[in-house]
C-alpha cells in the first residue's frame, strides 16, 4: 500500500482537478492557466535533465517544442478533421480522435526526439559553450524551416486544433485536454525519475561531474548523451503538442529564444538537478506570471530582477540539488523511494 | 550572378560582417578574461544605439533643449561617437559591478552568472520598452549619404566608415591585448585565474577594463548601425547579439582574430544566401552551415582545445 501511495495521491489529485473542470467550478481563465502550468511542468522537468543533471547549457528547448507542436497538430488535423489543407480527413473520422490522440502525441514526441539528434550527435564532440551554440542554432533552424514551409502556414501560423478537441468532447463530454495533460505529466515525471535513478542516470550525473573520468570509468558517454537528449526533447515535443491544442493556434514566432529562456528560467529557479524543484518552480513561475499581469510591460522587468536577486542570494535555486524528500525527510518515510 | 553584383554583395557582406565583428569582439573579450558569456552584450549594443540617439538629438538641439550654438554635422557625429562610447562603457561597468561581481565574489558557478547575464539583458530590453514605449525612433542623419559608383559597384560613405571602423578596432584591440601591460594581464587571467592575483595583478581592475573595452565597442557598433539603418527599437539588439555570439564562437571564442573572422564569415554567409536563395532562407541556411561547421571543428577556427586534467 505504502508502495503505491504516491501514485494513489497523484491519481486523487488528478481526479479532483478533472471533476472541478467537469463541473466548471473554476472559470475558464483559471482552467487555461492550470493547463499551462501542466505544460510548463513537463517542459522544465525535461530541460532539467540536460541543463541540471547533465550540466550542459541547452538554450534551444523551444525548438523541440515547436517540432512536437507542429507534428501533433498536423497529424491530428490530417487524421480527424476536414480542412482546406488536407481535404477530407484521411481514412479516419473525428470519431477516433478520442482513442488516437495520445498516439499522435507520442508520434509528435518521437519526431521531436529525432530532431533532438541534431543536438545529440554534435554533443559527442562538443561541450559547454559550443554545444550551447548548437542548441541555439537548432532552435533557429527549426523556427526558420517552419517559416519556410508554406503548406503549414509558414510564418502566418497554423490553426484549427480546436476542432480536434471538440471532436473529442463530442464523443464523451469530459475535459479531455486536461486529462491528457495530467496523464502525460505523470508519465514524463515517472520516466524522468526512473531514468535519473537508473544506471543511465548515474552516467548522466557522472558526465556532469567529469566527462573524461566518466568515460574512463566505463560509462558509455555517447549512448548516455544520445538517450538523455532524445528523452528530453521527446518530452518537450509532447508538451509542445499539448500546448498547440490548448492554444488552438500556433505560429513559429511563439517558439523563439524567448520561450527557451522562459523554460531555462524555470529550471534554474527550481534548482539544477532537482525534479521536484522543477515541478514547483514551473507552478510558481506560471502563477507568478499571471499575478504580475496587471504590471503589463514592467512584468518583464520585474521577473528578471527577481531572478537576479535570487541568483545573488540563493544561486542554487529554490531546491538546489535536492529533492523534496531530502528537504523533508519525513516525506521519505511516507513515500518510500518512489515519490511522484 | 554577374561580376558586378558579386562585388556589390562582397561589399555588402563586409559592411554587414563589420557589425557582427564589432559586437563579437565584446563577447570574446569578456569571455577571454572571465570565461563568461555576457549574454547582455547584444542589449548593450541596443543601449549604445539609444544613448547615441539621445546624444545626437541633444547636440542637434532637437531634443529637450535648444543649444545656443550650432555644430557642423561631422563634429556632432564624432562627439556622439565619443560620448556614447563613454556612457555605454559606464553601463557595462555598472552591470559588472551590480550583477556579476557579487556573484564572482561568492564563487558561484559559471552557469549562474550566465543566467544573470541573460536576465540583465531582458531587463535592459524590457526596461527600455516600458520606459520609452514601443514606438520606433528614427536616428537623425548626421552623415549625408553620398553614393559613389566605381565600375558599377555603388557604395555609400557610411559603408566605408563602418568597414574602416571595424578594421581600426581590430588593430587597436590586437595591439592592446598583445603589446600592452594590461593586455598581458588579460591574457594571464584567462590562462590561470588563481595564480594571477598572487602575482600582484589587480584582477578587478583588469575585468573592469575589459568591460569598458567591450561595451564601448558595442556602442560604436550601435551608433554606426543606426547611422546606416536609422531605426531604433528595444529588441534590435537581441537578434544581432545572438548572431554575433555565434560569430564569436565560430571564430573560436576568447580569440580576437576569431571574433573578427567569425563576424565577417557570418556576414558573408548571410548576404550570399540572401543573394542566391529567397531571403527567408537566410537564417535556415546560415545556421545550418554553422551547425555543420561546429560539428566538424568543435572549437571554432582559432580556438584551441584545452587539455583537461582529471
Amino acid at each position: 500500500m505504502r508502495h503505491y501511495l504516491s501514485l494513489i495521491l497523484y491519481l486523487a489529485v488528478c481526479l479532483l482537478i478533472v471533476v472541478t473542470f467537469q463541473q466548471n467550478w473554476l472559470n475558464p481563465y483559471i482552467q487555461i492557466v492550470m493547463m499551462f502550468i501542466g505544460i510548463n511542468v513537463m517542459l522544465s522537468s525535461s530541460l532539467n535533465l540536460i541543463n541540471g543533471y547533465m550540466g550542459e547549457f541547452s538554450c534551444g528547448h523551444a525548438g523541440f517544442m515547436a517540432v512536437g507542436a507542429y507534428a501533433a497538430s498536423l497529424l491530428n488535423m490530417g487524421l480527424f478533421t476536414t480542412t482546406s489543407v488536407f481535404g477530407h480527413s484521411i481514412f479516419i473520422g473525428p470519431r477516433y480522435a478520442v482513442f488516437l490522440f495520445p498516439v499522435t502525441l507520442i508520434i509528435a514526441g518521437v519526431a521531436a526526439a529525432l530532431v533532438g539528434l541534431l543536438v545529440a550527435i554534435p554533443s559527442f564532440k562538443t561541450r559547454g559553450d559550443y554545444l550551447a551554440i548548437i542548441t541555439l542554432a537548432v532552435n533557429y533552424i527549426v523556427k526558420s524551416s517552419i517559416e519556410n514551409i508554406q503548406v503549414i502556414g509558414g510564418a502566418r501560423g497554423f490553426m484549427g486544433m480546436r476542432q480536434v478537441v471538440t471532436a473529442m468532447t463530442d464523443m464523451i463530454d469530459i475535459p479531455w485536454l486536461m486529462i491528457w495533460i495530467l496523464a502525460f505529466i505523470g508519465i514524463s515525471i515517472v520516466a524522468l525519475k526512473r531514468f535519473v535513478g537508473s544506471t543511465y542516470g548515474k552516467g548522466v550525473i557522472a558526465i556532469r561531474d567529469d566527462e573524461i573520468a566518466a568515460e574512463i570509468m566505463s560509462v558509455n558517454t555517447q549512448r548516455v548523451k544520445l538517450i538523455a537528449f532524445m528523452l528530453s526533447s521527446g518530452i518537450a515535443g509532447i508538451a509542445g503538442g499539448l500546448f498547440a491544442h490548448v492554444l488552438g493556434y500556433i505560429n513559429p514566432g511563439t517558439f523563439t529564444i524567448m520561450k527557451s529562456t522562459e523554460i531555462m528560467v524555470m529550471v534554474y529557479l527550481g534548482g539544477m538537478g532537482s525534479l521536484s524543484g522543477s515541478v514547483m518552480s514551473a507552478i510558481l513561475f506560471t502563477v507568478m506570471l499571471e499575478f504580475l499581469r496587471p504590471l503589463q510591460l514592467f512584468k518583464w522587468v520585474l521577473i528578471p530582477l527577481l531572478l537576479i536577486v535570487l541568483m545573488l542570494f540563493r544561486p542554487e535555486g529554490l531546491m538546489g540539488n535536492r529533492e523534496l524528500t531530502d528537504v523533508f525527510p519525513r516525506l521519505r518515510r511516507l513515500f518510500s523511494s518512489r515519490e511522484y | 550572378m554577374d561580376i558586378q553584383s558579386f562585388f556589390q554583395d562582397v561589399l555588402n557582406a563586409f559592411q554587414w560582417g563589420s557589425f557582427y565583428a564589432l559586437i563579437a569582439l565584446g563577447y570574446t573579450l569578456v569571455y577571454g578574461v572571465l570565461l563568461l558569456i555576457n549574454f547582455a552584450h547584444g542589449d548593450i549594443f541596443m543601449v549604445g544605439a539609444y544613448i547615441g540617439f539621445f546624444v545626437a538629438t541633444f547636440l542637434l538641439g532637437t531634443y529637450a533643449v535648444h543649444l545656443p550654438f550650432h555644430l557642423p554635422h561631422l563634429v556632432i557625429f564624432v562627439l556622439t561617437l565619443v560620448i556614447t562610447m563613454i556612457l555605454t562603457a559606464g553601463v557595462g561597468v555598472t552591470l559588472e559591478r551590480v550583477a556579476y561581481r557579487p556573484l564572482r565574489r561568492k564563487g558561484a558557478g559559471r552557469l549562474y552568472i550566465v543566467i544573470t547575464a541573460l536576465m540583465a539583458g531582458l531587463i535592459l530590453e524590457n526596461g527600455n520598452l516600458a520606459l520609452l514605449g514601443a514606438s520606433r525612433k528614427a536616428f537623425p542623419t548626421l552623415i549625408h549619404d553620398t553614393v559613389y559608383t566605381v565600375a558599377g559597384v555603388s557604395f555609400t560613405n557610411i559603408r566605408i566608415v563602418v568597414i574602416l571602423a571595424a578594421l581600426a578596432v581590430f588593430l587597436f584591440l590586437e595591439t592592446i591585448v598583445r603589446k600592452t601591460k594590461i593586455g598581458m594581464a588579460m591574457r594571464a587571467i584567462s590562462f590561470d585565474r588563481v595564480a594571477v592575483p598572487l602575482m600582484g595583478i589587480p584582477i578587478d581592475t583588469v575585468i573592469v577594463f575589459t568591460f569598458i573595452l567591450g561595451s564601448s565597442m558595442a556602442a560604436l557598433a550601435g551608433v554606426l548601425f543606426v547611422s546606416a539603418y536609422p531605426v531604433l527599437e528595444p529588441y534590435m539588439g537581441a537578434m544581432i547579439g545572438w548572431k554575433a555570439f555565434i560569430a564569436a564562437v565560430v571564430g573560436g571564442i576568447g580569440d580576437i582574430r576569431g571574433a573578427f573572422i567569425g563576424g565577417f564569415l557570418l556576414g558573408f554567409i548571410e548576404i550570399f544566401v540572401a543573394a542566391v536563395f529567397p531571403s527567408t532562407f537566410r537564417d535556415l541556411i546560415s545556421f545550418g552551415i554553422l551547425l555543420i561547421f561546429l560539428s566538424l571543428k568543435p572549437t571554432g577556427i582559432f580556438g584551441v582545445a584545452r587539455a583537461q586534467k582529471i
